[in-house]
């Protein structure tokens, strides 16, 4: 199935990830070196302690996993701890707050905290430990990173003050069994992912034709998803609002359609796990979301459609493909006293070997291009594995912001997440958006004047 | 020793105490001074975090950007936001539905247990084994449950041919299913209350009751009920307390949604304070919603005296 997709695109795998890597900014292709190799001495803050903040997922797993590797080419111990998103969100912004930091190192997701870490100017600007050959491995190879996630990582005063971790495109997952039982094609526009759906949509025997999130505030990047193909950003950076026009309210019916005659009932309250829950056990046949989900979907104990996934990039919309992107990055507490040795422990968690670590292991899309490049070369990845790299792959090219770049980004998700939850109990797309935009305004005004 | 040595002992001893306490023994007051560790303590964990909470109510602050001062604003702020209004009322709506069933069906299981019967005392244990469960872990259990596809309420509905509920995924039946886990979890504590209560009933007027022909329901209306009321009113005061402040089933099962349907002050204050940083505006919540459990509390503690036992 994998070669079906590739070939109805006309790309190869292969060329795809070419062409990914060449829109990543880089043409490189390198075998991964041995940390100690370089010369650099790793080991000049040995007997030094770092404590690590770590949000609860997939790539926190890589590295704990891996941790002790970092120990024993340092000789610095860490003490790292994993806390659910929401939570860890609150805990390390509390503590920046305070002044004085419990750990040295952060994970910090673009989408959410970038702007409010930058305004405070929590983290240490990495710009000059970068530049510095004593401070910095010289296979680090700054360059290598995607030059969209270093646009996306810089603050807008120009500050670098994390290093990305991890790129997430939305993707349409679709179960190709339950599309070949019924003679549907993989939708390739707007309307025929209504139509897919609709076809597909089968409750008697508890198929849901679409799902996606319907919980407030999880659920907006469904609708900027949509909003995205009508060519518009939910606002631009000079503020102006897109979230009430022609293509807001068009996009909010695409959202509103799909999840009100599609979706399995409740799906207002669910979030991306409840969806995955549907998706894994074969009762949804589309569903739109990040792209880190391979690793679920392909396991045999988890999952019944293994080998069943189709992994797709965001069909066009009226005006444009686009995939909404989110990510991390990691970055220093501007309290930590220990600040190079905290750099090393980012240096070695971003390095080239854990890019390529963290590609392998679907733990999803890391920003290092060589990362493409050597899982390309090892032939690790086959069958519906390739084909998720494909749609990353593919995903690269279109990628643009999913969510608005400004401090009130969870206002802004709170508030048009109740509109768009409240038109899947039937509320009109239009209202529900206008009176959200208005009620968004001022926080808007207040927030980005500050 | 003898007892006018003793006594002399013990004036000097208090002469002593005089000197060291000053003017606090001096007004008559000589042990004032233990109290002063309390009051420091007191004054540190509840008066400090009180009077900064008021202050940081009159100013503008946000996490990350400069604080300033607002005087009422934010007070004056909450009056014209729709969201918090319907927060208290949807607090109120929960609150009411939290205290009566508890109380209804925990009268209920404490009438019950009152009475003689095999395996009596285990059964009370089985029964009051929701309350000691983790609320958090309750909220995951029953958030499996309420799905609306695999959880088995709605296996359990359709197996006797009801049709299936949305439970906490719709906003019309989320807050009586939220009502449902926090009545499962505080039905015991309200039955444990009633039924000391009950076992501190005189005998007398039930016999004389029995002598005179009186039926059950009667016996219940008139002796039961009105002797146990002021048992009643500390387990509604309890309760009213916890169902006004409940904060974390709502939060692990429905976080406040969908939509904003199960939003109550404690939500709306949490998404203030924890999700927006918005310091200056969640403090005004905290102290309205102070002053929210004040009154009732007040109110309740007012109607507990008025059924107080005479003597």
């Amino acid at each position: 199935m994998d070669g079906d997709r590739s070939s109805k695109s006309g790309l190869t795998r292969r060329s795809v990830l070419r062409a990914g890597a060449a829109a990543l900014g880089t043409n490189s292709i390198f075998a991964p070196a041995v940390f100690a190799q370089s010369g650099f001495d790793w080991k000049r803050l040995k007997g030094q302690h770092l404590e690590v903040s770590l949000t609860l997922g997939p790539r926190a797993d890589l590295w704990q996993k891996y941790e002790k590797e970092f120990e024993e080419l340092t000789g610095i111990s860490v003490g790292s701890e994993k806390v659910p998103e929401q939570q860890h969100r609150q805990k390390v912004a509390i503590e920046f707050a305070s002044g004085n930091t419990s750990f040295d190192v952060a994970t910090v997701s673009y989408h959410v905290q970038k702007q409010l870490y930058g305004r405070g100017k929590w983290l240490v600007d990495l710009r000059d430990m970068i530049k510095d050959p004593k401070l910095t491995n010289p296979d680090f190879d700054f360059g290598d990173f995607a030059r969209g996630a270093i646009d996306y990582a810089t603050q807008k005063d120009g500050r670098l003050d994390t290093i990305p971790i991890n790129l997430d495109y939305w993707i349409l997952y679709w179960n190709k069994e339950l599309f070949q039982q019924k003679g549907v094609a993989y939708p390739r526009s707007f309307p025929e992912i209504i139509e897919a759906a609709r076809t597909l949509n089968d409750p008697k025997n508890g198929i849901s034709g679409f799902i996606s999130r319907g919980l407030k505030n999880a659920n907006v990047p469904v609708w900027t998803s949509f909003l995205l193909g009508y060519g518009v950003d939910p606002i631009d950076p000079d503020l102006t609002m897109h979230t009430d026009g022609t293509e807001a309210i068009e996009a909010g019916k695409i959202y509103q359609t799909l999840n009100k005659e599609f979706a399995p009932p409740g799906v207002a309250g669910f979030n991306w796990n409840e969806c995955q829950t549907s998706f894994v056990l074969g009762k949804s046949a589309m569903w739109l979301d990040g792209i880190g989900f391979a690793l679920p979907l392909e396991d045999p104990a988890k999952s019944k459609v293994v080998g069943k996934v189709g992994y797709g990039v965001m069909p066009p919309g009226p005006k444009a493909q686009r995939s909404a992107l989110f990510g991390d990055g990691v970055g220093i507490s501007t309290s930590s006293k220990k600040k190079e040795a905290a750099w090393l422990y980012v240096q070695w968690a971003t390095s080239k070997e854990m890019n390529q670590r963290h590609l392998e292991g679907l733990y999803g899309a890391p920003a290092r291009a060589s990362a493409y490049a050597a899982v390309k070369a090892s032939g690790k990845l086959t069958g519906p594995k390739a084909e998720w790299l494909d749609a990353m792959a593919g995903s690269i090219k279109i990628a643009r912001a999913g969510l608005p770049d400004i401090v009130a980004v969870t206002e802004f998700r709170d508030t048009f997440g109740v509109a768009l939850t409240n038109t899947i109990s039937g509320a009109d797309p239009a209202t529900e958006l206008k009176k959200a935009t208005e009620a968004f305004k001022p926080v808007l005004a207040k927030t980005e004047k500050a | 020793m003898s007892a006018q040595a003793a006594l002399v002992d013990t004036r000097r001893s208090h002469a002593l105490w005089r000197r060291v306490s000053g003017g606090a023994a001096a007004r008559g007051r000589p042990y004032a001074l233990f109290v002063l560790p309390a009051l420091v303590l007191m004054a540190a964990v509840i008066v400090f975090p009180w009077l900064f909470t008021g202050f940081m109510s009159l100013h503008e602050w946000k996490l990350s950007q400069a604080r300033s001062f607002a005087g009422l604003d934010n007070y004056l702020r909450l009056l014209g936001d729709e969201r918090f209004q319907w927060a208290a009322l949807r607090t109120l709506y929960y609150a009411a539905l939290a205290v009566v069933a508890p109380l209804v069906l925990g009268t209920v299981a404490a009438l019950i247990f009152h009475r003689r019967f095999p395996f009596r005392g285990f059964l009370r244990g089985v029964f009051i084994l929701p309350m000691m469960a983790t609320p958090v872990a309750v909220g995951l259990v029953w958030t499996m449950m309420f799905h609306p596809q695999l959880g088995v309420l709605n296996y359990l509905l359709t197996s006797i041919g009801l049709p299936a509920s949305l439970w906490v995924y719709d906003p019309g039946t989320v807050i009586p299913s939220l009502v449902m886990v926090e009545t499962w979890q505080w039905t015991p504590l309200v039955m444990l209350i009633v039924l000391g209560g009950l076992a501190a009933l005189p005998t007398e007027p039930y016999e004389s009751a029995q002598l005179d022909g009186a039926s059950a329901w009667a016996m219940f209306r008139h002796i039961t009920f009105p002797l146990v009321l002021p048992f009643l009113m500390v387990a509604a005061i309890i309760r009213t307390i916890d169902a006004v402040k409940s904060f974390d089933i709502i939060f692990v099962i429905s976080q406040g949604g969908p939509g904003t349907a199960s939003e109550t002050l404690n939500l709306f204050l949490y998404l203030q304070a924890f999700a927006f940083y918005d310091v200056g505006y969640a403090s005004a919540v905290v102290a309205v919603f102070f002053a929210l459990i004040v009154t009732l509390s007040l109110t309740l503690l007012y109607l507990r005296q008025r059924t107080q036992w005479s003597a």
